[in-house]
């Protein structure tokens, strides 16, 4: 430890120090500051001054304390464990710092991210003298019942496999040996260790194809998002961002979820603690806990590690998706993110661009969500992963000309804008169907066995989003003349705008069944909506009265098909049965 | 510990800051006090150390201070807080010194006002429903014990009076246990501070009450610290001597002002509206110190208070405030002009814990659908109001009118009740069901049908006959 370069502190301004005798230093290596010895990163060098982001409080820090370089850059430590872990924005495992020093933090604790007693078992899938390159899969470890780790050559590591054996050891432990061309061995263990602030390398990038289903019903049929694709979440306050990342978090069909909460409230992340090991997984029925891995670090808590925060998260998401899975990362919310960025760049009194952000806040944005995507991965065996992003942004006052927002829509592909209005009348998702948008609807049919109904249900999105349009313009008319100006097909267009909101896109996050809607109970639920219309459309062309079809009693039945449980979703074809034989009544006794 | 040393190199003064060089040893974030020439002693903080010089915020302002005669005396710590347990029922100025006529107070410890932040893994979720006897809280924005729930006012609104009432009525269900108030005063004026703390006194509650006063004409830099001894206080009483604190903050808007002049005297980047780019963040290190943790009994619940610069609520302040905190009570001026009290503004307001607090076993098996009919029903009234203002009632259709009439009497008897009545969880569900009883049940989707069998009948009755 003498021989690390050693610097001193001489001035400190809140998170930023600097230190001088740092020559030689590079940028972001990690540090540790001051005789609490606290983590640091350092962020800008001036001859032999080094600028360290400091990522706990540094009260009680001052000139003259020593800097010590630790000369690698920021890691996380990655290997059987990560699952069912929550960190802080720097991979210190908040549960094993709370066991250790009680409710509160303290600073200057480092703590390894993996568990370095618990042994593993694994099971190699190469033998000896196998020829490996990196990323190449040697064997496994079953890490919970959702879960298994492929353990991966390291990058930078290629040869001959010299030993390998089964049996359970500690990450740590050595479970193989390579042996290079030019005779030098590395040994192999469970875990690597890779820098967060670069993108893990990948084998090809390929585009997306198909739907992250997501379960959220005016996601799916009208905004939906791809397996490797981005979506951001912008909206003022109250508007139900979290609540949507948090039901992404928990009903999205991917094998692994990594949440990011990243300078937001701490009851949030409780809530998701709490939560998340009793919810079961709608497909495999084990607990939600099993495939996710949390990343808190909360608004309170040191605005360093927040920055680093979303890097910690994304390289841990990389990771698995590596391994061939299909991952999902939520970071709630980015601008808290973005916040982080510019008080440190003010603190190291760099020139502002917009809003005081820093002239690079485009540039950082768009090259975190660029480590999103489709990816063949690196090494044999050939295999595909997938990586979607899905970004909360909390524009100030709801603002979307926010610099932040801004810089987000320029690269995702998915625009989910969340509505005050819609939230006040308790509209939730709040999405608004109008300004919203995604560019990945062509694939939506994919998600259909049946190649007619995908057809169909790309018909039904159509018309629904078409009656919603003329819905906006009708209201415009009302509000200039009065509904009774409306001819009776209008009035009916209004009525089943306001089912299509109210019984199809309204959904209830908290209610058992409504929670989560499965595609084909999606596709049935808008049919019945639709064919009420189509069917009440015929009607009135033969007389019928508006009021006379407001009034069947079909419609109570269609307003509550949204908690029929899926397993009953022959009830909804039934209810459009019914729908049918009460408007031909209508018809038949008006004619007589 | 360092050891106290003295200096008399004050070299620059301006703003509410001072400049100390050929200084040896100084700590970020360490106090200091300030000897004048007079004698007179004020304290200040250090924001920034380079070298030897050293940046330190004087909370009490600097006029009167002089270069040549001033002592800056380094103290080697940071800003702390005498605690015991007869903290309770005495009242303190917003640096933490008593200002009431009792005892002088003998410490079983002093703690760093900064506190720690909690570790997310240790927080208990906040799922126990607090009955403040107030409609618009407790049937449409529960709060619970342990979350942060603000209120949005503006100059002029009675916001008072509802800190008042929640501060006397507020109790657990089924425990009637008591609530220790400790409350904040910020920037208010004596009249202000005067009502809260006499309505304490008349109802006893003084007892278990501790008050931080720092009033409009007290300096105005005090106040960046006066939050912090207060939750200081509060986190002690709450995970040290188990009791259940409701804070009062009061009023929020006059700290971001205080917390707006030291960064402007520092000559940062400002963010909106001249406020700091840290704002965000340094109004979490207050409000985030709401919250159970796992293991402990005591619980710190908080009611901030903050007026709206012309009722807007996209001001940094509000805006802010509402990212951190779990929901808002919004003040209404038109609501209050219509004598409804409290004007509660029941569309944008909300409380983001109350799934958690409410329902069988906690309140009633009803109250989530029930809330959410009265909101979908109160919105599309105000909709329609808003329309009859444009076109006049007479262009409404009959379904428009009806969902008008509700939106008035809704206003007239669930918003409005008298401040000194307080309303049974129980008197509230029913009145939801009593003004929802206009309405057919093929118009009350978002409530079980099973539900609506079971408690409509009753008031449907009641009203036929």
């Amino acid at each position: 430890m003498n021989t690390r370069r050693q610097g001193k502190i001489v001035k400190v301004a809140g998170p930023v120090v600097v230190a001088e005798d740092m020559a030689g230093a590079r940028m972001y290596d990690v540090v540790r500051v001051g005789k609490l010895n606290l983590i640091g990163e350092i962020v800008e060098l001036h001859g032999d001054l080094a600028s360290v982001q400091v990522y706990e409080e540094t009260v009680g820090i001052g000139p003259g304390e020593p800097v010590v370089d630790t000369e690698a850059p920021l890691s996380v430590e990655l290997g059987p464990g990560l699952i069912e872990s929550i960190y802080d924005g720097i991979q210190r495992p908040l549960n094993l710092l709370y066991e250790a020093e009680g409710a509160f933090m303290s600073r200057g604790t480092a703590m390894p991210g993996l568990n370095r007693d618990k042994k593993w078992h694994f099971k190699p899938t190469v033998e000896s003298q196998t020829k490996v390159a990196p990323g190449d899969i040697i064997g496994e470890v079953v890490e919970t019942t959702l879960v298994t780790q492929k353990i991966m050559v390291p990058h930078g590591v290629a040869g001959t496999v010299q030993r390998i054996a089964e049996g359970d050891y500690t990450v740590v432990e050595t479970v193989g040996i390579v042996m290079a061309d030019d005779g030098t061995e590395t040994e192999l263990k469970l875990m690597q260790s890779c820098p967060v602030r670069n993108a893990r390398p990948v084998g090809r990038r390929l585009a997306p194809n198909r739907v992250l289903v997501t379960g959220q019903r005016v996601i799916d049929t009208f905004f939906p998002i791809a397996k490797g694709g981005t979506a951001c979440i912008p909206g003022p306050f109250g508007t139900g961002k979290t609540v949507v990342q948090h039901q992404l978090a928990k009903w999205v069909d991917a094998e692994i979820v990594v949440y990011v909460g990243c300078g937001e409230r701490g009851n949030e992340m409780t809530d998701v603690l709490t939560e998340f090991p009793k919810l079961k997984d709608p497909r495999s029925g084990e607990p939600l806990m099993k495939r996710s891995v949390l990343i808190a670090n909360t608004s309170n808590m040191p605005v360093a590690a927040r920055e680093a925060s979303v890097y910690t998260g994304i390289t841990i998401a990389e990771y698995f998706r590596d391994m061939g899975y299909t991952v999902a990362l939520m970071a709630d919310s980015t601008s808290r993110w973005a916040e982080a960025m510019r008080e440190i760049s003010t603190r190291l009194e760099e020139m502002p661009a917009e809003e005081g952000y820093p002239a690079y806040l485009a540039a950082r944005i768009a090259s975190f969500y660029e480590r999103a995507g489709r990816v063949e991965c690196i090494g044999s065996p050939p295999r595909e992963g997938a990586l979607s992003i899905i970004g909360a942004v909390s524009p100030p006052g709801g603002d979307l000309s926010d610099s932040v927002v801004q810089a987000t829509l320029h690269v995702v592909k998915v625009f989910w804008s969340l509505l005050g209005r819609l939230a006040y009348q308790r509209h939730f998702p709040a999405i608004d169907w109008m300004t919203s948008y995604s560019f990945y609807k062509e694939y939506l049919k994919n998600c259909f066995e049946d190649k007619e109904q995908g057809r169909e249900m790309d018909e039904l999105t159509v018309q629904a989003m078409a009656l919603l349009e003329q819905e906006s313009e009708l209201l415009e008319i009302v509000r200039l003349v009065g509904a009774e100006a409306l001819s009776p097909a209008d009035r009916l267009a209004l009525e089943t705008a306001r089912s299509i909101r109210e019984d199809f896109l309204h959904q209830n996050a908290f209610h058992k069944v409504d929670t989560y809607t499965l595609m084909l109970k999606q596709y049935e639920m808008l049919k019945m909506v639709l064919n009420f219309h189509k069917q009440a459309l015929e009607a009135i062309s033969a007389g019928v009265e508006t009021a006379e079809i407001f009034k069947l009693p079909v419609r109570e039945e269609i307003a509550r098909a949204k908690y029929i449980p899926q397993e009953d979703i022959a009830k909804i074809a039934q209810i459009r049965q019914t729908a049918n034989e009460q408007i031909k009544r209508l018809q038949t006794t008006e004619v007589s | 510990m360092l050891s106290i040393k003295e200096y008399q190199t004050v070299t620059n003064i301006y703003g509410p800051l001072m400049l100390v060089e050929m200084v040896d040893e100084a700590k970020y974030g360490h106090i200091v006090d300030i000897e004048l020439g007079d004698g007179s002693i004020r304290h200040g903080q250090i924001l920034q150390v380079e070298k030897d010089k050293v940046l330190v915020q004087v909370f009490e302002g600097t006029s009167g201070i002089d270069v040549k005669n001033s002592t800056a005396r380094f103290l080697g710590r940071p800003l702390e807080l005498a605690l015991s347990p007869d903290i309770l029922g005495r009242v303190f100025t917003g640096l933490g010194e008593p200002k009431d006529d009792g005892p002088a107070l003998i410490p079983d410890k002093r703690l760093d006002i900064n506190g720690s932040p909690i570790n997310p893994d240790a927080r208990d979720y906040p799922n126990e429903f607090i009955q403040t006897g107030i409609s618009t809280i407790d049937g449409l924005n529960p709060l619970v014990r342990g979350q942060k729930l603000p209120i949005f006012s503006g100059a002029g609104l009675p916001h008072d009076e509802i800190t008042a009432q929640i501060a006397r009525q507020a109790t657990v269900l089924g425990r009637g246990e008591e609530f220790a108030v400790v409350f904040a005063a910020m920037g208010i004026t004596f009249e202000a501070a005067e009502f809260f703390i006499n309505d304490l006194r008349e109802t006893g509650a003084i007892e278990r009450a501790v008050m931080f006063v720092n009033l409009a004409n007290d300096p105005a830099i005090e106040r960046i610290a006066t939050p912090r001894f207060a939750l200081t206080a509060a986190e002690y009483l709450a995970f040290e001597l188990d009791m259940h604190v409701l804070v009062i903050l009061n009023d929020m808007t006059n700290y971001c002002e205080a917390l707006r002049e030291i960064s402007a005297a520092r000559k940062e980047v400002p963010g909106r509206r001249g406020y700091p780019g840290y704002l965000y963040t340094d109004l979490a290190t207050v409000y985030e110190r709401a919250g159970r943790i796992k293991g402990k009994k005591g619980s710190i619940t908080m009611v901030p208070v903050l007026t709206m610069p012309e009722d807007d609520k996209t001001h940094p302040v509000p805006d802010l405030t509402g990212y951190i905190t779990e929901g808002q009570l919004i003040l209404s001026r038109p609501l209050h002009r219509k004598a409804v009290s409290p004007p509660v503004d029941v569309l944008p307001s909300l409380s983001r814990l109350k799934d958690k607090g409410i329902g069988e076993g906690k309140t009633r098996e009803d109250h989530a659908d029930l809330y959410n009919q009265l909101y979908a029903a109160y919105a599309r009234g105000k909709e329609a109001q808003e329309l009859a203002t444009i076109m006049g009632e007479a262009a409404l259709s009959a379904e428009d009118k009806k969902y008008m009439t509700f939106a008035t009497e809704f206003e007239a008897r669930y918003v409005s009740q008298d401040y000194y009545e307080n309303r049974t969880v129980e008197t509230t569900l029913d009145l939801g069901w009593e003004l929802l009883s206009m309405f057919e049940n093929a118009e009350l989707k978002r409530i079980d049908i099973e539900l609506i069998q079971k408690y409509m009948p009753r008031f449907r009755k009641a009203k036929s006959g």
